[in-house]
């Protein structure tokens, strides 16, 4: 079990660090928007994944929220573009 | 109108109903407690933001929803097989295409369930609706010629049609099944 | 480890396995359009697996309604915020003509 968990910290963290570099760079609003959200998503799936090796429950609750605001934070995001391009 | 009042309290129920069924699975277990607390959270919450009208003229069909979901998690895993994949292909820049694809049933429900599923579905990405006319453009992935843009028209018409075999009305289902493609 | 937890591993490596696909495409990938693809599609299926993984490791009611809830909300959002997303980044010129095999929006608003 513990060869599996440092795995896939492994390779989330890889991909993680691919969706930073995305952010970083940008060039716009837009694709750092896409690159947050998917940053958000890969964090998701860490918390989950860790709740899954350790059989402790108590972080999933959280992750309902945070598959919800990831939503919210996209829009709105685009919603500001959207104006500041007009 | 009795008949229109009536389907808007149907539509109504649906809904609180369908938030009564997420509240009690936050909770995770079923009481009455629960399903009471839930009925009265979604009443509070549909009367403060009341839902736009949904016309829902069809009827739900089991065989053909099933269907339906098969051939979308089939779709779903494939695509993001292929998606994942290119994204490996190092050094091969994948070209992509827009294009528009009129609906043969332009209800919001139906343009809204195509939508989600087109979305969901990797490859396909929905970046302008038509309302009125009931037409999606869509972005492509991974299209070299427009003989690959025809036939992902053709698929999107198709998965059209297994939507409406699933929920709509009738009179849909025999407008997406005979005639073709508009 | 029994082999329900083998497979619920199998399930939260593959799922890793395509958050890192989204993450390279994401860098690779030329524009914004494409770029999106790669945000929204594989990374669904991978956060659905890793959820799969995740109800078959506690295998109790309580956690497995919150996992259903948090794969219903990705489904039915993921579409509309990438929706969003998209049709700004085309309204603002994003796209690239250069990448488009054909684009009928753009023949439609000459």
């Amino acid at each position: 079990m513990t060869a599996v968990a440092v795995t896939v910290t492994v390779i989330l963290a890889g991909a993680a660090l691919l969706a930073l570099v995305r952010v970083v760079r940008g060039p716009s609003i837009l694709d750092r928007v896409v690159a947050t959200d998917v940053l958000l998503a890969i964090i998701v799936a860490a918390i989950a994944a860790e709740a899954a090796f350790t059989g402790d429950a108590t972080a999933l609750p959280v992750l309902v929220v945070l598959s919800v605001l990831g939503f919210v934070s996209s829009v709105s995001v685009a919603r500001f573009a959207a104006r500041n391009g007009k | 109108m009795t008949g229109d009042a009536r389907t808007r309290r149907a539509n109504r129920a649906v809904a609180v109903l369908g938030m009564a069924l997420v509240w009690i699975l936050l909770w995770g277990t079923f009481s009455w407690a629960n399903l009471l607390g839930g009925l009265v959270v979604a009443g509070i919450v549909l009367l403060v933001f009341p839902l736009p009208p949904v016309v829902f003229a069809g009827r739900l069909r089991p065989v053909p929803l099933a269907r339906f979901v098969a051939w979308f998690l089939r779709d779903l895993f494939v695509a993001s097989v292929q998606i994942a994949w290119l994204a490996f292909r190092f050094g091969y820049t994948p070209h992509g295409a827009i294009i528009g694809v009129g609906l043969r049933v332009g209800t919001d429900l139906n343009l809204t369930l195509t939508a989600e599923a087109l979305s969901l579905v990797p490859g396909s990405l929905i970046v302008e609706v038509d309302r009125a006319e009931g037409v999606l453009w869509i972005h492509v992935l991974d299209v070299r010629d427009r003989a690959e843009a025809e036939r992902f028209r053709q698929d999107v018409l198709a998965l059209e049609s297994r939507i409406v075999a699933a929920v709509g009305s009738p009179d849909e289902v025999r407008r997406t099944t005979e005639g073709g493609v508009l | 480890m029994s082999a329900i937890d083998a497979v619920a591993s199998a399930f939260i490596v593959a799922g890793a396995l395509f958050s890192l696909a989204a993450g390279v495409a994401l860098t690779r990938f030329p524009d914004i359009l494409s770029r999106m693809h790669a945000a929204t599609k594989p990374q669904v299926l991978g956060l659905l697996l890793v959820l799969l993984g995740c109800a078959l490791r506690f295998r109790n009611t309580v956690d497995i309604t919150t996992l259903v809830l948090i794969g219903a909300f990705q489904l039915t959002t993921a579409p509309v915020a990438a929706h969003m997303v998209g049709r700004v980044a085309y309204r603002s010129g994003l796209q690239r003509p250069d990448l488009l095999v054909v684009d009928e929006l753009a023949d439609r608003d000459r």
